[in-house]
Protein backbone atom coordinates (compact mmCIF):
# COMPACT_ATOMS: atom_id res chain seq x y z
CA UNK A 1 0.00 0.00 0.00
CA UNK A 2 1.32 3.41 -0.95
CA UNK A 3 -0.57 6.59 -0.08
CA UNK A 4 0.74 9.85 -1.47
CA UNK A 5 -0.94 13.00 -0.14
CA UNK A 6 -0.39 16.56 -1.39
CA UNK A 7 3.24 15.97 -2.20
CA UNK A 8 5.24 19.01 -3.27
CA UNK A 9 8.93 19.21 -4.09
CA UNK A 10 10.82 22.41 -4.87
CA UNK A 11 14.41 22.70 -6.01
CA UNK A 12 15.01 26.34 -5.22
CA UNK A 13 12.63 28.23 -7.50
CA UNK A 14 11.87 25.23 -9.66
CA UNK A 15 8.78 23.31 -8.62
CA UNK A 16 9.28 19.68 -9.63
CA UNK A 17 5.96 18.36 -8.35
CA UNK A 18 3.09 20.31 -6.86
CA UNK A 19 0.49 18.86 -4.54
CA UNK A 20 0.17 15.40 -6.04
CA UNK A 21 -1.92 12.66 -4.42
CA UNK A 22 -2.60 9.07 -5.41
CA UNK A 23 -2.96 5.61 -3.87
CA UNK A 24 -1.55 2.27 -4.93
CA UNK A 25 -3.04 -0.89 -3.44
CA UNK A 26 -1.54 -4.38 -3.02
CA UNK A 27 -1.91 -6.87 -5.84
CA UNK A 28 -2.14 -4.13 -8.41
CA UNK A 29 0.44 -2.67 -10.75
CA UNK A 30 0.15 1.08 -10.92
CA UNK A 31 1.40 2.65 -14.12
CA UNK A 32 2.95 6.04 -13.46
CA UNK A 33 2.92 7.83 -16.78
CA UNK A 34 4.19 11.14 -17.97
CA UNK A 35 6.47 12.82 -20.49
CA UNK A 36 10.15 13.25 -19.68
CA UNK A 37 10.72 15.80 -16.95
CA UNK A 38 7.17 15.55 -15.62
CA UNK A 39 8.34 14.63 -12.10
CA UNK A 40 8.16 10.83 -12.19
CA UNK A 41 11.65 10.18 -10.87
CA UNK A 42 11.33 12.90 -8.22
CA UNK A 43 8.13 11.31 -6.93
CA UNK A 44 9.71 7.87 -6.80
CA UNK A 45 12.78 9.17 -5.02
CA UNK A 46 10.57 10.67 -2.35
CA UNK A 47 8.50 7.48 -1.96
CA UNK A 48 11.66 5.41 -1.49
CA UNK A 49 13.08 7.81 1.09
CA UNK A 50 16.03 8.93 -1.01
CA UNK A 51 15.13 12.57 -0.51
CA UNK A 52 12.49 14.43 1.47
CA UNK A 53 9.51 16.28 0.07
CA UNK A 54 9.10 20.01 0.59
CA UNK A 55 5.61 19.35 1.91
CA UNK A 56 3.01 16.59 1.95
CA UNK A 57 3.10 13.02 3.24
CA UNK A 58 3.78 9.54 1.92
CA UNK A 59 2.73 6.38 3.74
CA UNK A 60 4.19 3.07 2.66
CA UNK A 61 2.68 -0.07 4.21
CA UNK A 62 1.23 2.14 6.94
CA UNK A 63 4.52 3.83 7.87
CA UNK A 64 5.21 7.50 7.29
CA UNK A 65 8.23 7.99 5.05
CA UNK A 66 9.49 10.89 7.12
CA UNK A 67 8.85 9.66 10.68
CA UNK A 68 9.47 5.93 10.11
CA UNK A 69 11.89 6.11 7.21
CA UNK A 70 13.77 3.05 8.49
CA UNK A 71 10.65 0.84 8.55
CA UNK A 72 9.70 1.98 5.06
CA UNK A 73 13.16 1.32 3.68
CA UNK A 74 13.02 -2.24 5.07
CA UNK A 75 9.83 -2.95 3.13
CA UNK A 76 10.56 -1.30 -0.18
CA UNK A 77 12.39 -2.59 -3.24
CA UNK A 78 13.61 0.09 -5.61
CA UNK A 79 14.99 -0.05 -9.11
CA UNK A 80 16.17 3.46 -10.05
CA UNK A 81 16.31 4.61 -13.64
CA UNK A 82 19.93 3.53 -13.96
CA UNK A 83 20.38 0.28 -12.02
CA UNK A 84 22.60 0.89 -8.96
CA UNK A 85 25.31 -1.64 -9.79
CA UNK A 86 28.92 -1.95 -8.67
CA UNK A 87 30.44 -2.73 -12.02
CA UNK A 88 33.54 -4.48 -10.74
CA UNK A 89 31.68 -6.93 -8.51
CA UNK A 90 30.39 -10.32 -9.61
CA UNK A 91 26.63 -10.90 -9.72
CA UNK A 92 26.69 -13.15 -6.65
CA UNK A 93 28.90 -10.96 -4.49
CA UNK A 94 26.86 -7.89 -5.43
CA UNK A 95 23.54 -9.52 -4.56
CA UNK A 96 24.99 -10.89 -1.32
CA UNK A 97 26.11 -7.39 -0.37
CA UNK A 98 22.68 -5.93 -1.15
CA UNK A 99 21.04 -8.74 0.82
CA UNK A 100 23.19 -7.97 3.84
CA UNK A 101 22.54 -4.23 3.87
CA UNK A 102 18.84 -4.91 3.29
CA UNK A 103 18.89 -6.76 6.58
CA UNK A 104 18.60 -10.41 5.52
CA UNK A 105 19.92 -12.76 8.21
CA UNK A 106 23.06 -14.67 7.22
CA UNK A 107 21.29 -18.04 7.47
CA UNK A 108 18.64 -17.02 4.94
CA UNK A 109 20.94 -15.16 2.58
CA UNK A 110 21.73 -18.25 0.50
CA UNK A 111 18.05 -19.07 -0.03
CA UNK A 112 17.14 -15.48 -0.92
CA UNK A 113 20.03 -15.38 -3.37
CA UNK A 114 18.95 -18.61 -5.08
CA UNK A 115 15.40 -17.37 -5.30
CA UNK A 116 16.20 -14.07 -7.06
CA UNK A 117 18.80 -15.68 -9.30
CA UNK A 118 16.12 -18.09 -10.49
CA UNK A 119 13.24 -15.60 -10.81
CA UNK A 120 15.37 -13.09 -12.68
CA UNK A 121 17.02 -15.69 -14.92
CA UNK A 122 20.55 -15.03 -13.71
CA UNK A 123 21.66 -18.56 -12.87
CA UNK A 124 24.05 -18.71 -15.83
CA UNK A 125 25.90 -15.49 -15.05
CA UNK A 126 26.38 -15.77 -11.27
CA UNK A 127 30.17 -15.59 -11.42
CA UNK A 128 30.41 -12.92 -14.09
CA UNK A 129 31.59 -9.40 -13.39
CA UNK A 130 28.62 -7.02 -13.70
CA UNK A 131 30.52 -4.52 -15.87
CA UNK A 132 30.99 -7.25 -18.52
CA UNK A 133 27.30 -8.15 -18.72
CA UNK A 134 24.96 -7.02 -21.49
CA UNK A 135 22.49 -4.28 -20.76
CA UNK A 136 19.60 -6.73 -20.50
CA UNK A 137 21.38 -8.80 -17.89
CA UNK A 138 22.38 -5.68 -15.97
CA UNK A 139 18.76 -4.62 -15.86
CA UNK A 140 17.86 -8.04 -14.49
CA UNK A 141 20.55 -7.76 -11.83
CA UNK A 142 18.99 -4.40 -10.97
CA UNK A 143 15.63 -6.07 -10.61
CA UNK A 144 17.12 -8.90 -8.54
CA UNK A 145 18.62 -6.26 -6.25
CA UNK A 146 15.17 -4.76 -5.70
CA UNK A 147 13.67 -8.18 -4.92
CA UNK A 148 16.24 -9.93 -2.78
CA UNK A 149 14.65 -8.99 0.56
CA UNK A 150 11.18 -9.96 -0.71
CA UNK A 151 9.72 -6.47 -0.28
CA UNK A 152 5.97 -5.87 -0.10
CA UNK A 153 6.31 -2.68 -2.12
CA UNK A 154 8.18 -2.44 -5.40
CA UNK A 155 9.10 0.83 -7.10
CA UNK A 156 10.41 0.49 -10.65
CA UNK A 157 11.62 3.53 -12.56
CA UNK A 158 11.51 2.85 -16.31
CA UNK A 159 12.58 -0.79 -15.98
CA UNK A 160 12.59 -1.60 -19.70
CA UNK A 161 14.37 1.46 -21.05
CA UNK A 162 17.17 0.71 -23.50
CA UNK A 163 16.45 -3.00 -23.81
CA UNK A 164 15.92 -4.96 -27.02
CA UNK A 165 12.39 -6.24 -27.80
CA UNK A 166 13.13 -9.74 -26.56
CA UNK A 167 14.51 -8.46 -23.26
CA UNK A 168 11.56 -6.10 -22.86
CA UNK A 169 9.16 -9.03 -23.17
CA UNK A 170 11.17 -11.01 -20.60
CA UNK A 171 11.25 -8.18 -18.08
CA UNK A 172 7.55 -7.47 -18.53
CA UNK A 173 6.65 -11.10 -17.96
CA UNK A 174 8.80 -11.06 -14.89
CA UNK A 175 7.14 -7.95 -13.47
CA UNK A 176 3.70 -9.43 -14.14
CA UNK A 177 4.69 -12.59 -12.26
CA UNK A 178 6.14 -10.61 -9.40
CA UNK A 179 3.14 -8.42 -8.74
CA UNK A 180 1.11 -11.08 -6.88
CA UNK A 181 0.44 -9.70 -3.42
CA UNK A 182 2.83 -6.82 -3.82
CA UNK A 183 2.16 -3.17 -4.42
CA UNK A 184 4.01 -2.19 -7.58
CA UNK A 185 4.59 1.28 -9.01
CA UNK A 186 5.99 1.27 -12.50
CA UNK A 187 7.03 4.51 -14.13
CA UNK A 188 7.29 4.61 -17.87
CA UNK A 189 6.49 6.57 -20.98
CA UNK A 190 6.05 3.47 -23.10
CA UNK A 191 2.29 3.12 -23.49
CA UNK A 192 1.96 -0.49 -24.70
CA UNK A 193 3.78 -1.49 -21.53
CA UNK A 194 1.02 0.08 -19.49
CA UNK A 195 -1.74 -1.63 -21.46
CA UNK A 196 -0.06 -4.98 -20.93
CA UNK A 197 0.91 -4.69 -17.29
CA UNK A 198 -1.07 -2.17 -15.31
CA UNK A 199 -4.49 -2.23 -13.76
CA UNK A 200 -4.41 1.39 -12.73
CA UNK A 201 -2.94 4.46 -14.43
CA UNK A 202 -1.78 7.77 -13.04
CA UNK A 203 -0.72 10.44 -15.51
CA UNK A 204 1.57 13.23 -14.34
CA UNK A 205 2.39 16.33 -16.36
CA UNK A 206 4.50 19.32 -15.32
CA UNK A 207 4.44 18.18 -11.74
CA UNK A 208 0.71 17.73 -11.43
CA UNK A 209 -1.50 14.67 -11.58
CA UNK A 210 -3.81 15.15 -14.52
CA UNK A 211 -5.52 11.76 -14.40
CA UNK A 212 -5.98 8.81 -12.07
CA UNK A 213 -8.22 5.90 -13.11
CA UNK A 214 -8.28 2.20 -13.92
CA UNK A 215 -6.98 1.12 -17.30
CA UNK A 216 -10.32 -0.50 -18.15
CA UNK A 217 -12.24 2.75 -17.63
CA UNK A 218 -9.74 4.78 -19.59
CA UNK A 219 -9.66 2.63 -22.68
CA UNK A 220 -13.43 2.24 -22.98
CA UNK A 221 -13.81 4.99 -25.56
CA UNK A 222 -10.31 5.94 -26.62
CA UNK A 223 -6.96 4.25 -27.09
CA UNK A 224 -4.37 4.80 -24.38
CA UNK A 225 -2.38 6.97 -26.78
CA UNK A 226 -5.28 9.34 -27.19
CA UNK A 227 -5.87 9.45 -23.44
CA UNK A 228 -2.20 10.13 -22.77
CA UNK A 229 -1.94 12.93 -25.32
CA UNK A 230 -5.11 14.50 -24.04
CA UNK A 231 -3.97 14.59 -20.44
CA UNK A 232 -0.48 15.86 -21.08
CA UNK A 233 -1.62 18.72 -23.29
CA UNK A 234 -1.41 22.02 -21.48
CA UNK A 235 -4.26 24.49 -20.89
CA UNK A 236 -7.05 22.05 -21.49
CA UNK A 237 -9.70 22.94 -18.95
CA UNK A 238 -11.57 19.68 -19.16
CA UNK A 239 -8.82 17.23 -18.14
CA UNK A 240 -7.95 19.33 -15.08
CA UNK A 241 -11.59 19.11 -14.03
CA UNK A 242 -11.61 15.41 -14.67
CA UNK A 243 -8.44 15.05 -12.65
CA UNK A 244 -10.04 16.69 -9.68
CA UNK A 245 -13.00 14.39 -9.92
CA UNK A 246 -10.75 11.41 -10.12
CA UNK A 247 -8.69 12.31 -7.06
CA UNK A 248 -11.66 13.46 -5.00
CA UNK B 1 27.75 -3.17 13.33
CA UNK B 2 26.81 -5.95 10.92
CA UNK B 3 25.94 -3.39 8.26
CA UNK B 4 29.14 -1.44 8.90
CA UNK B 5 31.18 -4.58 8.34
CA UNK B 6 29.24 -5.37 5.15
CA UNK B 7 30.09 -1.94 3.74
CA UNK B 8 33.69 -2.08 4.95
CA UNK B 9 34.11 -5.49 3.32
CA UNK B 10 32.66 -4.22 0.06
CA UNK B 11 34.97 -1.18 0.13
CA UNK B 12 38.04 -3.28 0.76
CA UNK B 13 37.11 -5.74 -1.98
CA UNK B 14 36.58 -2.83 -4.37
CA UNK B 15 40.21 -1.73 -3.84
CA UNK B 16 41.56 -5.16 -4.65
CA UNK B 17 39.36 -6.12 -7.59
CA UNK B 18 40.37 -2.95 -9.40
CA UNK B 19 44.00 -2.07 -10.15
CA UNK B 20 43.92 0.80 -7.61
CA UNK B 21 45.20 -1.26 -4.68
CA UNK B 22 48.09 -2.75 -6.63
CA UNK B 23 49.17 0.52 -8.22
CA UNK B 24 49.05 2.38 -4.91
CA UNK B 25 50.80 -0.38 -2.94
CA UNK B 26 53.50 -0.87 -5.57
CA UNK B 27 54.15 2.85 -5.82
CA UNK B 28 54.27 3.27 -2.08
CA UNK B 29 56.67 0.38 -1.53
CA UNK B 30 58.84 1.37 -4.49
CA UNK B 31 59.35 4.87 -3.10
CA UNK B 32 59.69 3.52 0.45
CA UNK B 33 62.38 1.09 -0.69
CA UNK B 34 64.26 3.83 -2.52
CA UNK B 35 64.18 6.09 0.58
CA UNK B 36 65.31 3.27 2.83
CA UNK B 37 68.14 2.18 0.56
CA UNK B 38 69.49 5.71 0.21
CA UNK B 39 69.20 6.56 3.90
CA UNK B 40 70.98 3.38 4.82
CA UNK B 41 73.68 3.93 2.21
CA UNK B 42 74.29 7.44 3.58
CA UNK B 43 74.42 6.05 7.11
CA UNK B 44 77.07 3.52 6.08
CA UNK B 45 79.03 6.20 4.27
CA UNK B 46 79.09 8.44 7.36
CA UNK B 47 80.06 5.49 9.52
CA UNK B 48 83.02 4.66 7.29
CA UNK B 49 84.19 8.27 7.17
CA UNK B 50 83.97 8.80 10.91
CA UNK B 51 85.80 5.59 11.70
CA UNK B 52 88.56 6.39 9.18
CA UNK B 53 88.95 9.79 10.82
CA UNK B 54 89.15 8.01 14.18
CA UNK B 55 86.47 10.24 15.63
CA UNK B 56 84.76 8.09 18.26
CA UNK B 57 82.64 10.98 19.51
CA UNK B 58 80.95 11.60 16.15
CA UNK B 59 80.66 7.88 15.62
CA UNK B 60 78.74 7.57 18.88
CA UNK B 61 76.27 10.21 17.79
CA UNK B 62 75.36 8.20 14.69
CA UNK B 63 72.37 6.03 15.37
CA UNK B 64 69.88 4.17 13.19
CA UNK B 65 66.79 5.76 14.74
CA UNK B 66 67.83 9.30 14.06
CA UNK B 67 69.59 8.82 10.75
CA UNK B 68 67.46 6.17 9.04
CA UNK B 69 64.07 5.60 10.64
CA UNK B 70 63.10 9.19 11.45
CA UNK B 71 63.77 10.57 7.94
CA UNK B 72 62.20 7.44 6.44
CA UNK B 73 58.96 8.02 8.35
CA UNK B 74 58.95 11.71 7.40
CA UNK B 75 59.39 10.82 3.74
CA UNK B 76 56.66 8.18 3.89
CA UNK B 77 54.31 10.72 5.45
CA UNK B 78 54.83 13.03 2.48
CA UNK B 79 54.08 10.19 0.06
CA UNK B 80 50.92 9.45 2.04
CA UNK B 81 49.78 13.06 1.63
CA UNK B 82 49.68 12.35 -2.10
CA UNK B 83 48.44 8.75 -2.07
CA UNK B 84 45.70 8.87 0.58
CA UNK B 85 43.52 11.27 -1.47
CA UNK B 86 43.74 8.71 -4.29
CA UNK B 87 42.57 5.95 -1.96
CA UNK B 88 39.64 7.88 -0.53
CA UNK B 89 38.47 9.85 -3.57
CA UNK B 90 36.15 7.06 -4.74
CA UNK B 91 34.39 6.41 -1.46
CA UNK B 92 31.38 8.68 -1.87
CA UNK B 93 32.02 10.40 -5.21
CA UNK B 94 32.00 7.16 -7.20
CA UNK B 95 28.77 5.97 -5.53
CA UNK B 96 27.09 9.23 -6.45
CA UNK B 97 28.28 9.17 -10.03
CA UNK B 98 27.34 5.55 -10.70
CA UNK B 99 23.93 5.78 -9.02
CA UNK B 100 24.69 3.24 -6.29
CA UNK B 101 24.29 6.04 -3.78
CA UNK B 102 20.54 5.62 -4.26
CA UNK B 103 20.88 1.98 -3.24
CA UNK B 104 22.78 2.87 -0.06
CA UNK B 105 20.47 5.72 0.89
CA UNK B 106 17.25 3.75 0.32
CA UNK B 107 18.49 0.70 2.22
CA UNK B 108 17.69 0.36 5.91
CA UNK B 109 21.11 1.71 6.92
CA UNK B 110 21.86 4.57 9.27
CA UNK B 111 24.21 7.25 8.04
CA UNK B 112 26.56 6.42 10.89
CA UNK B 113 26.78 2.85 9.60
CA UNK B 114 27.54 4.06 6.07
CA UNK B 115 30.25 6.51 7.16
CA UNK B 116 31.75 4.04 9.64
CA UNK B 117 31.82 1.31 6.98
CA UNK B 118 33.52 3.57 4.45
CA UNK B 119 36.05 4.67 7.06
CA UNK B 120 36.78 1.14 8.23
CA UNK B 121 37.35 -0.07 4.67
CA UNK B 122 39.83 2.70 3.90
CA UNK B 123 41.50 2.31 7.30
CA UNK B 124 42.12 -1.42 6.84
CA UNK B 125 43.65 -0.72 3.43
CA UNK B 126 45.87 1.86 5.08
CA UNK B 127 46.91 -0.66 7.74
CA UNK B 128 47.99 -3.05 4.99
CA UNK B 129 49.89 -0.27 3.26
CA UNK B 130 51.74 0.98 6.33
CA UNK B 131 52.13 -2.57 7.66
CA UNK B 132 54.07 -3.61 4.57
CA UNK B 133 56.67 -0.92 5.22
CA UNK B 134 57.49 -2.59 8.54
CA UNK B 135 59.96 -4.65 6.51
CA UNK B 136 62.46 -1.74 6.66
CA UNK B 137 62.76 -1.52 10.46
CA UNK B 138 62.73 -5.32 10.58
CA UNK B 139 65.82 -5.41 8.37
CA UNK B 140 67.49 -2.90 10.69
CA UNK B 141 66.57 -5.02 13.71
CA UNK B 142 68.16 -8.07 12.12
CA UNK B 143 71.49 -6.41 11.37
CA UNK B 144 71.72 -3.56 13.83
CA UNK B 145 70.38 -2.39 17.15
CA UNK B 146 67.91 0.47 16.70
CA UNK B 147 65.74 1.35 19.66
CA UNK B 148 62.44 -0.47 19.46
CA UNK B 149 60.38 2.00 21.51
CA UNK B 150 61.15 4.91 19.21
CA UNK B 151 60.25 2.85 16.15
CA UNK B 152 56.88 1.88 17.65
CA UNK B 153 56.11 5.48 18.64
CA UNK B 154 57.03 6.63 15.13
CA UNK B 155 54.79 4.05 13.51
CA UNK B 156 51.87 4.88 15.82
CA UNK B 157 52.41 8.50 14.74
CA UNK B 158 52.49 7.58 11.05
CA UNK B 159 49.29 5.57 11.40
CA UNK B 160 47.48 8.33 13.29
CA UNK B 161 48.63 10.87 10.73
CA UNK B 162 47.46 8.70 7.82
CA UNK B 163 44.15 7.96 9.55
CA UNK B 164 43.58 11.70 9.88
CA UNK B 165 44.37 11.99 6.13
CA UNK B 166 41.80 9.28 5.37
CA UNK B 167 39.04 11.07 7.27
CA UNK B 168 39.78 14.34 5.46
CA UNK B 169 39.63 12.37 2.19
CA UNK B 170 36.24 10.89 3.08
CA UNK B 171 34.99 14.37 3.86
CA UNK B 172 36.02 15.88 0.53
CA UNK B 173 34.68 12.83 -1.31
CA UNK B 174 31.31 13.27 0.36
CA UNK B 175 30.99 16.78 -1.08
CA UNK B 176 31.13 15.91 -4.75
CA UNK B 177 30.42 13.29 -7.37
CA UNK B 178 33.65 14.10 -9.19
CA UNK B 179 36.61 12.02 -8.05
CA UNK B 180 39.19 14.49 -9.31
CA UNK B 181 37.65 17.32 -7.32
CA UNK B 182 37.51 15.04 -4.29
CA UNK B 183 41.18 14.06 -4.49
CA UNK B 184 42.55 17.49 -5.40
CA UNK B 185 40.67 19.28 -2.63
CA UNK B 186 41.82 16.64 -0.15
CA UNK B 187 45.42 17.02 -1.33
CA UNK B 188 45.29 20.79 -0.99
CA UNK B 189 43.78 20.59 2.51
CA UNK B 190 46.42 18.11 3.65
CA UNK B 191 49.28 20.14 2.20
CA UNK B 192 47.89 23.24 3.89
CA UNK B 193 47.81 21.45 7.22
CA UNK B 194 51.37 20.38 6.51
CA UNK B 195 52.80 23.85 5.93
CA UNK B 196 50.47 25.90 8.08
CA UNK B 197 53.16 26.39 10.76
CA UNK B 198 55.66 28.02 8.36
CA UNK B 199 54.90 31.59 9.43
CA UNK B 200 54.77 30.55 13.10
CA UNK B 201 58.12 32.10 14.03
CA UNK B 202 57.30 35.52 12.61
CA UNK B 203 53.58 35.61 13.38
CA UNK B 204 53.83 36.65 17.00
CA UNK B 205 53.58 34.55 20.13
CA UNK B 206 49.86 33.70 20.30
CA UNK B 207 49.13 33.24 16.59
CA UNK B 208 52.42 31.43 16.18
CA UNK B 209 51.49 28.94 18.90
CA UNK B 210 48.07 28.37 17.33
CA UNK B 211 49.56 27.78 13.88
CA UNK B 212 52.12 25.41 15.34
CA UNK B 213 49.41 23.49 17.13
CA UNK B 214 47.33 23.20 13.94
CA UNK B 215 50.22 21.77 11.95
CA UNK B 216 50.22 18.02 11.32
CA UNK B 217 54.00 17.94 11.00
CA UNK B 218 54.68 19.37 14.44
CA UNK B 219 52.67 16.63 16.16
CA UNK B 220 53.95 13.89 13.92
CA UNK B 221 57.55 15.08 14.39
CA UNK B 222 57.27 14.66 18.16
CA UNK B 223 56.08 11.09 17.80
CA UNK B 224 58.84 10.22 15.34
CA UNK B 225 61.32 11.37 18.00
CA UNK B 226 59.76 8.77 20.28
CA UNK B 227 57.65 11.11 22.40
CA UNK B 228 54.03 10.06 22.79
CA UNK B 229 52.40 13.09 24.36
CA UNK B 230 48.68 13.39 25.20
CA UNK B 231 48.58 16.75 23.43
CA UNK B 232 49.58 15.13 20.14
CA UNK B 233 47.15 12.24 20.57
CA UNK B 234 44.37 14.72 21.36
CA UNK B 235 45.24 16.62 18.20
CA UNK B 236 45.04 13.59 15.93
CA UNK B 237 41.86 12.24 17.49
CA UNK B 238 40.27 15.68 17.20
CA UNK B 239 41.04 15.88 13.48
CA UNK B 240 39.74 12.34 12.95
CA UNK B 241 36.54 12.85 14.95
CA UNK B 242 35.82 16.25 13.46
CA UNK B 243 36.26 15.07 9.86
CA UNK B 244 34.07 12.01 10.45
CA UNK B 245 31.41 14.16 12.09
CA UNK B 246 31.41 16.61 9.17
CA UNK B 247 31.28 13.70 6.71
CA UNK B 248 28.23 12.38 8.56
CA UNK B 249 26.61 15.80 8.28
CA UNK B 250 27.48 16.12 4.61
CA UNK B 251 25.99 12.70 3.79
CA UNK B 252 22.91 13.44 5.85
CA UNK B 253 22.37 16.72 4.02
CA UNK B 254 20.89 14.83 1.05
CA UNK B 255 17.91 14.31 3.30
CA UNK B 256 17.52 18.03 4.02
CA UNK B 257 17.59 19.26 0.45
Amino acid sequence: MIEVRNLTKRYGDLVAIRGISFTAVPGQILGFLGPNGAGKTTTMRIITGYMPATSGTVKVAGYDIFDDSYEVRKRIGYLPESPPLYRDMTVTSYLRFVGRIRGIAKAQLGDSLDRVLRTCGLTEVTGRVIGHLSKGFRQRVGLAQALIHNPSVLVLDEPTIGLDPRQIIDIRTLIKELSGERTVILSTHILPEVSQLCEKVVIINEGQITMEDTLANLTKEMTLEQVFLRYITKDVAEPRGAAEEATA
Amino acid sequence: MKNTLAIAGKELRAYFVSPIAYVVLTGFLLLGGWFFFNLLARFNFLLTIYSSMRNPEAQLRLNLNEFVIAPLLHNLSVVLVILVPVITMRSFAEEKRSGTYELLMTSPLSITEIVAGKFLGAFVFLLIMVGLTAIYPLILLMYGNPEMGIIVAGYVGLLLLATAFVTVGLLTSSFTENQIIASVSCLVLLLLLYVISWPADTAGATLGAVLKYLSLTEHFGEMVKGVIDTKDLVYFFTVIALSLFLTHRSVESVRWR
